[in-house]
């Protein structure tokens, strides 16, 4: 399988959070390669989004080390993952709802005339380009977007990830907030930049979601990685197997959280 | 930017014609209501006086100049505080710092710099005034500091800082005025001397018109270039008209004020000038604190809509989480909106200290409440995220006029305070009534 010979776009080794006494993510590994998707499965608090934030830089990490690329990565706050080409679309949205789509899909980095002035037309122009490639139906430049919809505001989110070229893309829950035309409108998107060999972290607790969209998944329980395996070779049911009990099946490499068996 | 009536641009063709002149100018409805507010509380007044006296005197060009300059301080203030306020945090010390900060320059511009300079020296304003922004920049930087880096509510730091600079202002002086201050810094205050006169202020306006017909012709072109919507030809019109109609009418006004007889007399007398029969007219002007506010008014909206940093602390008001997700380096511009605000502050301490001619530690005192109702009069949400800097400058209009026209009227200062209170509360309330019906609208 070539992808065992190349080097993973993403390799977390050893990551460990805690907060107080909780070990929300307890020696952890996952990794991703180009042009690949996979789900992240658990439960709530079974330390999924934890992992996932630890890569983003919204939380920093109490042990291990990231690679990207095959070098090591220092990540300690949101900037520092964007350098890294590493862009995340927030479970809870992550929009500043009193400003408009062009200035939400810029925050952080907002286009500049050359007098240094925030150049806002240039900004809106180019927010209706990408937005009409993602979502052709979407008008509101010019309204905060807290008037927006669930799936307008999702779309807003995931221009914002893939506009600045992402390498690695970080969904968590991407469609929870979301209809079922606007779920599949994700999951096209999803297809579609994997197709441009972006790696992806799909992180879902909608174990059918990530059937049709994942390469592979990897199973998290009480912040420990109960296993991970292609999608082929395990059936939805050893999957839930492996969220609810923690029983790692024949087709996937079991994890430190594997049930004893 | 947030008008009532969502972005479209198509009007029904059965709109009421006011409806169809807002949307297309897209102007702030909230703006209207509270210009709106303010005429009637100036008519008010002047009918009151009418009633009273016989004759009406609000609406006169001497009191509405008194007006223009009275209200400058707390303008200015009100500009920082709404960046604050949209930041959700608050700043309660700005009252004392004008106090620290002008006994500290009183000081140095009466006992210090004459020292080393000589009196009457033209360079001990522009250092007395460069001491007071440095000063003030570095009390709202520490504050903010103490906000950001150590998580300390800024209610807290900033009651803290109100007692604490208080309390200093004190020991500066030990407690003595210090006055007369220098003769150039005095100007900043205002009066006869410190505005600027007829011919000036036609220049100043003239100006500004020019600025405001080509802010919306620049404007029409950057958005032809990109092909957005265009507003329909008449309303760019409206608006241009009503923007130089007012900048001329209130340039017209403050024209219309002569210099007190006295001192017109006593500057004849000092230039071998006749004087007439009848007295000598010469027009007062815009006041030199009045422009400053204007000017302060015009830099703080630009740094609020056209700067990463406005941009940033919109944002972080609108959702601190998603802000610093985003890569936004929300405790630095914590540091910075209150250094910000400790220099407006500064700014204000020296227009009031010159306008008094005089340094005092009780100089400012309830000021921060007065700039705090200034911004939230003025439409700024105390929920974060949600203010404007001309909203402000408005808002301090309608409680400097509220404040002086009781004055005019002779009302008890226990009376001004209720009625102060009152408007305060009365304004937020119908202002969250207004957010709820359009919100569910």
């Amino acid at each position: 399988m070539d992808a065992q010979v190349r080097t993973p776009l993403v390799e977390m080794k050893d990551v460990s959070l805690s907060f107080g006494g909780v070990k929300a993510v307890d020696h952890a590994y996952i990794d991703l390669y180009p042009g690949e998707v996979v789900g992240l499965l658990g439960h709530n608090g079974a330390g999924k989004s934890c992992l996932i934030k630890i890569l983003s830089g919204a939380y920093k990490r109490d042990g291990g080390q990231i690679f990207v690329n095959g070098e090591e990565a220092h990540i300690g706050n949101p900037r520092d993952a964007k350098r890294y080409g590493i862009e995340t679309v927030y479970q809870a949205l992550a929009l500043a709802d009193n400003v408009d789509a062009a200035s939400n899909l810029y925050l952080g980095r907002e286009l500049r005339t050359r007098w240094g002035t925030l150049d806002d037309a240039s900004m809106e122009a180019e927010a209706r380009k990408v937005m009409g490639r993602l979502n052709p139906n979407f008008r509101r430049f010019k309204e905060p977007v807290v008037a927006l919809s669930g799936g307008q505001r999702q779309s807003v989110a995931i221009a914002r990830a893939i506009h600045f070229n992402a390498r690695i893309l970080i969904m968590d829950e991407p469609t929870a907030a979301l209809g079922p035309a606007e779920t599949a409108q994700v999951g096209e998107l999803v297809k579609q930049l994997k197709s441009e060999g972006i790696g992806i972290f799909l992180i879902s607790h909608d174990i059918h979601d990530v059937f049709d969209l994942a390469d592979r998944v990897t199973v998290m329980k009480n912040g420990q990685i109960v296993g991970s395996g292609r999608v082929e070779d395990m059936t939805k049911d050893e999957v839930l197997g492996m969220i609810i009990l923690g029983k790692c099946p024949p087709g996937a490499i079991p994890g430190p959280g594997a049930m004893a068996s | 930017m947030t008008s009532a009536a969502p972005g479209a641009t198509s009007a029904a063709p059965d709109e009421p014609a006011i409806r169809r002149l807002l949307r297309a100018t897209e102007v702030d409805t909230r703006m209207i209501g509270m210009i709106f507010a303010l005429l009637l509380i100036w008519v008010g007044f002047n009918v009151y006086t009418v009633i009273q006296t016989g004759e009406g005197l609000f609406l006169t060009p001497r009191n509405l100049w008194n007006l223009s300059v009275q209200t400058s301080s707390i303008a200015i203030m009100g500009t920082g505080m709404v960046l604050v306020i949209v930041m959700r945090h608050i700043d309660l010390s700005v009252g004392s710092i004008i106090g620290f900060v002008s006994t500290i320059i009183g000081v140095a511009q009466v006992r210090v710099f004459p020292v080393w300079l000589g009196f009457d020296n033209p360079t001990i304003w522009i250092l007395a005034v460069l001491l007071a922004l440095v000063i003030g920049a570095a009390i709202g930087a520490l504050h903010g500091s103490l906000v950001a880096y150590l998580g300390i509510p800024a209610f807290i730091v900033t009651l803290g800082g109100q007692l604490f600079w208080r309390g200093a202002a004190w020991l500066v002086t030990t407690g003595q005025t210090i006055a007369p201050l220098d003769g150039r810094f005095a100007l900043m205050g205002g009066g006869p001397h410190g505005s600027i006169g007829a011919t000036a202020s036609w220049a100043l306006a003239a100006l500004a018109c020019a600025g405001i017909v080509f802010s919306l012709y620049a404007g029409r072109q950057r958005r032809a270039r990109f092909r957005f919507p265009q507003r329909p030809m008449w309303a760019e019109y409206t608006i241009a008209m009503v923007g130089c109609l007012v900048v001329l009418g209130a340039t017209m006004i403050v024209n219309a004020y002569p210099w007190p007889e006295r001192v017109a007399a006593a500057w004849a007398e000092a230039n071998n000038i006749p004087v007439p029969e009848g007295g000598l007219f010469i027009s007062t002007g815009w006041a030199i604190p009045v422009l400053i506010a204007l000017v302060i008014g015009f830099l703080m909206t630009f740094l609020a809509r056209r700067t990463r940093f406005g941009r940033y602390v919109y944002a972080i008001g609108g959702n601190p989480e998603a802000a610093e997700l985003a890569g936004i380096n929300t405790k630095r511009i914590t540091v910075m909106v209150f250094g910000l605000m400790g220099m407006l502050a500064a700014v204000a301490a020296c227009i009031d200290s010159a306008r008094l001619d005089s340094a005092t530690n009780v100089l400012g005192q309830l000021d921060e409440l007065y700039t705090i109702a200034a911004a939230v009069i003025g439409g700024t949400s105390l929920a974060g995220g949600v203010g404007t800097i001309y909203g402000a400058l408005i808002g301090a209009l309608v409680i400097q006029s509220l404040q002086s026209g009781m004055v005019l009227l002779g009302f008890d200062s226990a009376f001004q305070q209720m009625v102060v209170g009152l408007v305060l509360v009365g304004a937020v309330g119908l202002d969250t009534f207004y957010r709820r019906r359009t919100a569910k609208g």
